[in-house]
């Protein structure tokens, strides 16, 4: 199938599908190597996953096996005003994870996490009874017991992907908005990368950051997952005086359980979590469902009751990609060379966005990362022996 | 067979001639209101413990306005009538109320939407100022509270509801300093045509005018606002504003009453998904129906101000013919004449409506001229300044990209008072139509909501019954 016969939109040594904050970053970080960077996005960047997410730029509770790509975007974050040339409203000022009364077993849990994240950098600190109270007053009753990461915080999501996506732009980088990308394939040592009007980019590598498009993308080369769409349940009060730090969030296995919050400086409270609700990638539109805004705030009084009191005066909600196991596909293809994804962050990516950035651009350049990526393998989804087709498709 | 379920949404001058048109034909509609008692805001009535006569209340429209209080109070044991609840979302056919700090839930086999209009304004550098109301405001405080919001008043903008509160305020002892209308006076020679559509209403608009003449209230035409003037610690002092001959003339005042004509209050409808059309001749997004009140989604009706701005007579008329689309959809068929002649006057009466916005158009030129320190988002305090900035740094040129970059029309008021300001900014600094900027998709809640009132409440008996 070919379309858009003639002269290529853009001929580039990358092409990447998908401006969120993976795709921007990686963006940006392939033009500070020098490699030339086509990205093309089909809204506008980072307007889905990436912009309408919490904001959580947390390690704690992380994986361990993830926690090194954490710590490599935490150097990012860090540097944020000069990596983007704006302030992302990222604020340093701590993550609370707590677990309630009825379910004790879970101090446990907590007290094994911070002793084995210790080995990867990230200090915790689990408080209860008179110390915890003390620390974060705000806590309602039912909370047995915190565990504080110093060194988390968060930040404004609307800003960070299209910051990227313009620091990208003002290195060199082509992007391409409102350009819905419909094709892909290989052809010869080049992708064939072509949208719905017909406008063709081509290059040696593919770079696949779709977010919950992505299976779309993969699909056509052999290498389709059971990613699901979904919408997060997001709110934002009232501003009022600013005097909760940290980000705080229930630690849970149930979902509806799951709430967070945080402060911004000029007062408003957002809060996350709970059910998640239908989205529709297609249209690219999500809904919130009254209901679970419902769920939401009932379970966010009993982490902070005083919340109560203020009033929510907008909802919103946007398109993130859900894997099975809640881990990202992240690197290498497993039957095409020059094809790399990431995608499928589970509603989890928002930190180690910067981070997946860089590792990718490290790949493309270098051919290798010090960044573990083997759980993130295509791979794990099928029972073929692990790139047992890559020679023989890959031509 | 059960009743069907209608559910109307504002208890104003459409809203009960929809509930009434719907009793007539032997349903029992709920009829839920945001407002302490009925009438909605034009039609609005006094606290119980408050005696003025209705002449002094409603000066022309006291007639129509005792003819909706009474229809009201005689369907009162016909309907289920929810006074101060809060629609705050809907999904499907389910609406989502806050009433007394507690939740309910309500399914609907129809919906009519009758949520009215509120003030459509354009910012001007210091309007953020204590003292400064729109001229909805200004008349509710008059109409609801007996109480002026200022001691010598200045009435800026354009619209008949301009002259209406000033000849109000003069009436009810109030200094009125001086009206100042945007719209040139020749607008209003090539409205004339149009008007004509509706000579009474035409008339009593005129009769206005010479009556705060005749008080010797000073009023210009063709100004453009300067400045309100004044400060933090004291609110207003006066205002500042170019007459038609281009001087600048500065005037002594306590309190400004702003606005540019009314703006339906379409979030409901736009919660329930319905489409939404540019209209040109008004510069702004309004829902689609048809003529009898049907939108694009089935089961979901509109009528009155909230459909598009008619007036309160075409209010009454829209809500008749809503509950008889209702009423056909439910499979009864209604009186061809009845449509008929209900279908005929709102034609009329949408050709004077269009002669007012000719006569009284929204100065959408103005945004280009405001000064980069005039707050334009009066909720999250973004100037005009830092929204043109963002426009130029990240190229945004859409009304909800330069809401996620800016701020504005992120506050509690979700850009219902700021939205079509920031629009005509957006189009004027990014060099864009204006349709092209599209308009702030809503959310809920249509209203801030207590995050305490989500514990569930039950309905009232009767309503629980219809379920």
């Amino acid at each position: 199938m070919s379309v858009g016969i003639g002269r290529p939109q853009a001929v580039s040594d990358v092409v990447i599908v998908g401006g969120g904050i993976m795709g921007s970053s990686c963006a940006l970080f392939l033009r500070q190597r020098g490699l030339t960077v086509s990205l093309v996005e089909r809204g506008l960047v980072g307007q889905q996953a990436s912009g309408v997410n919490f904001g959580n730029v947390r390690r704690q509770g992380r994986p361990l096996m993830q926690l090194p790509l954490a710590n490599r975007a935490i150097a990012s974050w860090r540097r944020m005003k000069e990596l983007v040339g704006m302030d992302v409203e990222y604020l340093q000022v701590g993550h609370v994870r707590v677990c309630y009364r009825d379910r004790p077993e879970l101090v446990e849990e907590f007290e094994r996490y911070a002793r084995e994240a210790r080995a990867y950098e990230l200090d915790l600190e689990i408080l209860s009874g008179v110390a915890m109270r003390a620390r974060f007053p705000y806590l309602g009753n039912e909370v047995l017991a915190a565990s504080y990461s110093l060194h988390d915080g968060h930040a404004n999501p609307r800003l960070v992907a299209p910051a990227f996506g313009r620091a990208a732009r003002r290195a060199g980088a082509a992007v391409f908005e409102n350009t819905h990308i419909v094709n892909v394939e290989k052809e010869g040592a080049d992708f064939r990368v072509t949208s719905d009007d017909g406008r063709v980019f081509r290059a040696p590598v593919l770079v696949v950051t779709a977010g919950a498009w992505g299976n779309l993308l993969s699909t056509q080369f052999g290498e389709p997952v059971d990613l699901v769409a979904r919408g997060p349940t997001m709110c934002v009060t009232e501003p009022v005086p600013y005097s909760i730090r940290p980000s705080t969030g229930v630690f849970t296995p149930v979902e509806q359980e799951t709430v967070y919050f945080r402060q911004i400086t000029r007062g408003n409270l957002i809060i996350g979590g709970g059910t998640r609700g239908p989205a529709y990638p297609d249209s690219c539109r999500a809904y919130v469902r009254p209901e679970n805004t419902l769920r939401q705030l009932k379970q966010i009084q009993r982490l902070a009751p005083a919340l109560g009191r203020l009033n929510i005066i907008r909802v919103w909600s946007g398109i993130e990609g859900y894997m099975p196991d809640g881990l990202p596909v992240l690197g290498p293809s497993e039957r095409v060379p020059g094809l790399y994804y990431a995608f499928g962050f589970s509603g989890s990516g928002f930190q180690i966005g910067p981070g997946v950035g860089e590792t990718l651009a490290e790949l493309i350049q270098t051919g290798t990362t010090t960044i573990p990526l083997e759980a993130y393998r295509m791979a794990r989804f099928s029972s073929a022996p692990r790139g047992g087709c890559v020679a023989s498709r890959a031509s | 067979m059960a009743q069907p379920r209608v559910v109307v949404v504002g208890a104003g001058p459409a809203g009960v001639r929809c509930a009434e048109a719907l009793v007539a034909a032997g349903i029992r509609p709920t009829l839920i209101d945001e407002n302490r008692r009925d009438g909605g805001q034009i039609y609005r009535r006094q606290p119980e413990s408050f005696s003025r006569p209705y002449s002094k209340l409603y000066g022309t429209e006291a007639a129509r306005a005792a003819a909706i209080h009474s229809t009201f109070e005689s369907l009162r044991g016909q309907i289920d009538y929810l006074p101060q609840t809060l629609v705050w979302n809907i999904e499907g056919h389910s609406l989502y109320l806050v009433r007394e700090s507690r939740h309910i839930t309500l399914t609907f086999d129809a919906l009519v939407l009758c949520t009215g209009a509120t003030d459509r304004l354009m910012p001007v550098k210091g309007w953020n100022l204590a003292g400064t109301y729109s001229l909805g405001g200004a008349q509710v405080a008059l109409k609801s509270q007996a109480c002026a919001i200022g001691n010598e008043v200045v009435f800026v903008g354009t619209g008949a509801l301009l002259y209406l509160v000033a000849a109000q305020y003069q009436q009810a002892g109030a200094r009125v300093r001086a009206v100042l209308d945007t719209a040139p006076w020749s607008a209003r020679a090539g409205a004339l045509p149009s008007l004509l559509a509706a000579p009474a209403t035409l008339w009593k608009g005129l009769l206005l005018a010479l009556k705060l003449r005749s008080a010797g209230v000073p009023v210009y035409t063709g100004i453009e606002p300067l400045e309100i003037l004044g400060t933090a610690e004291n609110g207003v002092s006066g205002i500042s504003f170019k007459d038609s001959g281009g001087r600048v003339v500065e005037l002594r005042c306590d309190a400004v009453a702003l606005g540019y004509h009314l703006r339906p209050e379409t979030q409901l409808a736009d919660l329930a998904r319905c489409n939404f059309y540019f209209d040109p001749s008004t510069r702004q997004w309004l829902p689609q129906v048809d003529p009898d009140g049907r939108t694009s989604v089935s089961g979901v009706y509109l009528a009155g101000d909230g459909a598009r701005i008619r007036g309160a007579n075409a209010a009454e008329n829209s809500g008749r013919l809503a509950a008889l689309a209702v009423l056909q959809d439910l499979g009864q068929a209604p009186a061809v004449d009845t449509v008929a002649a209900l279908r005929g006057s709102l034609e009329k009466l949408d050709r004077f409506a269009q002669g007012l916005s000719q006569a009284f158009p929204w100065p959408a030129q103005h945004a280009g001229r405001l000064s980069d320190d005039t707050v334009v988002c009066r909720c999250e305090s973004v100037s005009v300044g830092e929204l043109r900035q963002v426009i130029q740094q990240t190229g945004a040129c859409e009304s909800n990209r330069a809401k996620a970059f800016s701020r504005v029309g992120m506050g509690r008021c979700q850009g219902r008072y700021c939205g079509h300001a920031a629009a005509e900014i957006i189009a004027h600094a990014a060099n864009v139509p204006i349709e092209q900027v599209g308009r702030l998709r809503g959310q809920a809640p249509v209203k801030p909501l207590q995050i305490a009132a989500v514990e569930s409440a039950s309905l009232p008996a009767s309503v629980e019954e219809a379920k």
